[in-house]
């Protein structure tokens, strides 16, 4: 009997003409043939060029990222897709925007698990704080759970950008 | 980005309508199917003024993506529509799914309201860009004078490159009629698109490698050898010959290899041939080119071909380990993956295995004994027709007067008898709606086709109920004069929906009767064209006869068998060795037939 093909976590850029509609039917792809998406980024990087990058984060078979590369691939948009987490060691990183409102214990509390994580305080009043934190999807899903008993109010963040290591390029 | 930055608008240019025209003539356009309205009403007026491309008048607009498809298929050009926007435009989108699920190329002009009212939900209006973004292989809408005559030819390219498919350019009403500049079609690679088209030296030495070594090999191929081209199908089959490999073909790859010839197995697939799905199911190599392994072909996917080794050739890279996993893929268009393999053929020095292959085709011919398609027609006077009977005597009598013929369908059963008993030896001579399935699909690509081809037989091979569907366009055939026959296979059932009744729903004749249908003999006639009916098994031969002789648009009423199923049947969810013959070989839909009818399969289409 046939065992459960084993899902796995995919990073996938995607390198597009940067034009009306294009995340649209990048979206519209992974909806219509049922692909999961755990975060999506996009913004122009090449402006002389008109060049964009998608980053998507997904899951899925073997077979399953292979068929979400070739379906992008084959968009007449698209000038490349790259399966990071295939192609070698790569970084990976989100940015969190988290917003505390707290006082007393609970506010040196939270200020000290900052500075243990990196965070910088952004904004403050003498109720609240804003974090800017920078990190692995890991780091900050640590992080935000430690605040979560410390006054945590909102959450706000961006999305895995990811890049090749090394002289790698897209 | 515009590949052409000098070209601005100024007001001494001809209006955005004239612009379009002209890139449509640099493209080669001889003919556009269309129907007009208020958005696109100035590319009307550019029509009017001029004679180079000729517009042909449809009744509705899904027929006239229908009829562009007929003219692509048969041509092997980019078929053009033109539709103003709103009702327009979402009434194209039906033959714009068809065109995309069977890769035909088609670019489909859509009116839409100016650009400073678009999102105000301006009277006529549709988001056409987002409704047909998962309809179309790609979309533009036009916002800038400037990128008019760029996107048309660009959409061109696209439609036509790699693995075809519909086209879709939006058209503000206020770019049709201010000035635009022209620029002609770039002479550089697309930026971003460029399909491989030549395949990769050592993947076609591994698969050749792997075709020597066969014992049981099978070649399987699909639309996509149709769609490379006249020199694809030489090319098959060369390598048919060669090898002396059986082979098969998918519903749309009909054609590509003829059909009468001995090394060829018939279609595959759900209705396919017994030795076709049985060599498929027990060969040990498979050769797939540019088809893709849809259902409808494979059956149960986890039982599908159990023991092969498979090479799938396809120009889109997303067809291959889709569905079933390959070992040799080979990214490139058919015709010259073929030959490749034809080349590489002689180069390599291992011979193939003679005793084996002879072997396999003992085996093959004893599956061919069983004569899978057999029927039994009564020929006493005042007997039914039999509707396997109907398309075999249209074939042959087709061929006896030697006409270039062309035929349409619609789809259901009678779909599947002209696929079975209708052969065909040359490419581009068959056009059916194969992946998408649209009831309604063959008159009006019955018309495209004999836009094309003025001079050859066109033939509508119908059903009853899918007739129907887009009878509207009699007119136009009356209005043009084009001489195309329907003909009807009357069985007063949509008899696909009543066989999977009689399969999988105990006989329970849900809705699949079609009550009060019309007299097709006088709605002929009120359509200006001629009507014919053969009641009677004696009386076939004189309607087909007299069908094809008359120079005009002729409804030949083929009253059939009204409970006759199409077999061989591979049941939704059964995996090809256990397909059900039918009563000539006795078994039929309830009596033991459907061995592995289970829920799973009852939910599949």
């Amino acid at each position: 009997m046939p065992t459960t093909p084993h899902q796995r976590s995919a990073i996938i850029s995607v390198l597009v003409e940067n034009e009306a509609g294009i995340l649209a039917r990048v979206i519209g792809l992974f909806t219509g043939r049922g692909y999961n998406i755990d975060s999506l980024t996009v913004a122009p990087v090449d402006p002389a060029a008109n060049h964009s990058r998608i980053n998507i984060v997904t899951s899925g078979t073997d077979m399953v990222i292979e068929q979400i590369k070739s379906q992008l691939d084959r968009l007449v948009q698209v000038y490349r897709v790259a399966d990071l987490s295939m192609q070698g060691p790569h970084v990976a990183r989100e940015l969190a925007l988290i917003k505390m409102v707290c006082k007393g214990a609970d506010r040196v509390e939270a200020l000290r698990l900052a500075e243990a994580f990196r965070a910088s305080v952004i904004d403050a009043t003498l109720e609240s704080f804003v974090f800017e934190m920078t990190g692995s999807t890991g780091k900050l899903d640590a992080f935000i759970d430690l605040m979560r008993g410390l006054g945590l109010a909102e959450v706000s963040r961006t999305g895995v950008a990811a890049i090749a290591r090394g002289t790698t390029t897209i | 980005m515009s590949q052409n930055p000098a070209a601005t608008p100024a007001p001494d240019q001809p209006a955005g309508a004239e612009i379009l025209l002209r890139a449509l003539k640099e493209q080669g356009v001889e003919v556009i199917f269309g129907y007009p309205g208020g958005a696109v009403l100035p590319i009307y007026d550019a029509i009017f003024n001029q004679n180079a491309i000729r517009h042909i008048l449809v009744r509705h607009e899904q027929a006239a993506v229908h009829a562009a498809e007929g003219y692509a298929r048969s041509t092997g050009k980019v078929g053009v529509v033109l539709v103003t926007s709103g009702p327009g435009a979402t009434n194209a989108v039906t033959g714009l799914v068809d065109a995309l699920m069977d890769s035909i190329p088609i670019v489909c002009l859509t009116g839409q309201v100016p650009t400073h009212l678009i999102g105000n939900d301006a009277f006529q209006e549709a988001d056409t860009t987002g409704i047909t973004r998962p309809a179309s292989k790609h979309n533009y809408l036009v916002k800038r004078s400037e990128d008019l005559a760029r996107v048309v030819h660009e959409a061109f390219y696209v439609a036509r490159a790699g693995r075809p498919g519909p086209v879709v350019i939006d058209l503000p009403k206020d770019i049709l009629i201010g000035p635009a500049p022209y620029t002609p079609a770039a002479t550089t690679p697309h930026r971003s698109y460029r399909p491989q088209i030549e395949p990769d030296a050592s993947q076609i030495a591994k698969a050749v490698a792997l075709l020597k070594s066969a014992k049981r090999p099978v070649i399987y191929t699909g639309g996509g050898v149709i769609n490379a081209g006249p020199a694809a199908s030489t090319a098959l089959r060369a390598l048919v010959r060669k090898t002396g490999f059986p082979c098969t073909s998918t519903l749309m790859g009909l054609g590509a290899y003829p059909a009468g010839d001995p090394l060829f197995l018939g279609m595959l697939g759900m209705h396919g041939t017994y030795e076709a799905n049985w060599a498929m199911h027990d060969c040990d190599v498979m050769l797939n080119i540019g088809a893709r392994f849809d259902d409808r072909v494979t059956g149960r996917l986890n039982a599908f071909s159990p023991g092969s080794r498979k090479i799938h050739i396809d120009i889109d890279s997303s067809s291959i380990n889709k569905n079933v996993p390959v070992e040799i893929p080979v990214v490139a268009d058919a015709g010259r993956a073929i030959e490749a393999i034809l080349a590489a053929w002689d180069t390599d020095p291992a011979e193939i295995d003679r005793p084996a292959i002879t072997a396999w085709w003992r085996q093959i011919d004893a599956w061919r004994g069983i004569d899978c398609l057999r029927f039994t027609q009564d020929m006493t006077k005042g007997a039914i027709i039999k509707p396997q009977y109907a398309v075999q005597r249209l074939y042959d009598i087709t061929r006896e007067l030697q006409k270039k013929t062309f035929i349409t369908t619609e789809v259901g059963q009678h779909q599947m008898w002209a696929a079975q008993y209708f052969g065909f030896d040359a490419p581009n001579r068959w056009m059916t709606s194969g992946g998408l399935g649209t009831m309604g699909y063959g008159l009006p690509a019955a018309m495209g086709v004999q836009v094309a081809h003025p001079d050859a037989l066109v033939i509508d091979i119908a059903g009853e109920a899918s007739i129907l569907m887009n009878i509207q366009e009699m007119s136009t055939l009356s209005q043009y004069r084009l001489p195309v026959k329907v003909f009807i296979l009357n069985n007063q059932y949509m008899g696909m929906v009543r066989q999977w009744q009689e399969l999988l729903h105990g006989a329970r004749y849900s809705e699949s009767y079609t009550a009060a249908l019309p007299d097709f003999v006088k709605l002929a006639d009120s359509f200006h064209g001629v009507g014919l009916r053969a009641k009677s098994v004696d009386e076939l031969d004189d309607v087909i006869r007299e069908m094809i002789s008359l120079d005009r648009t002729v409804i030949a009423d083929i009253c059939v068998d009204e409970k006759e199923n199409c077999f061989p049947m591979i049941p939704s969810g059964a995996p090809h060795n256990e397909m059900i013959l039918g009563p000539e070989h006795g078994t039929s839909l309830q009596i033991g037939g459907a061995k592995s009818l289970t829920d799973e399969g009852l939910a599949l289409v």
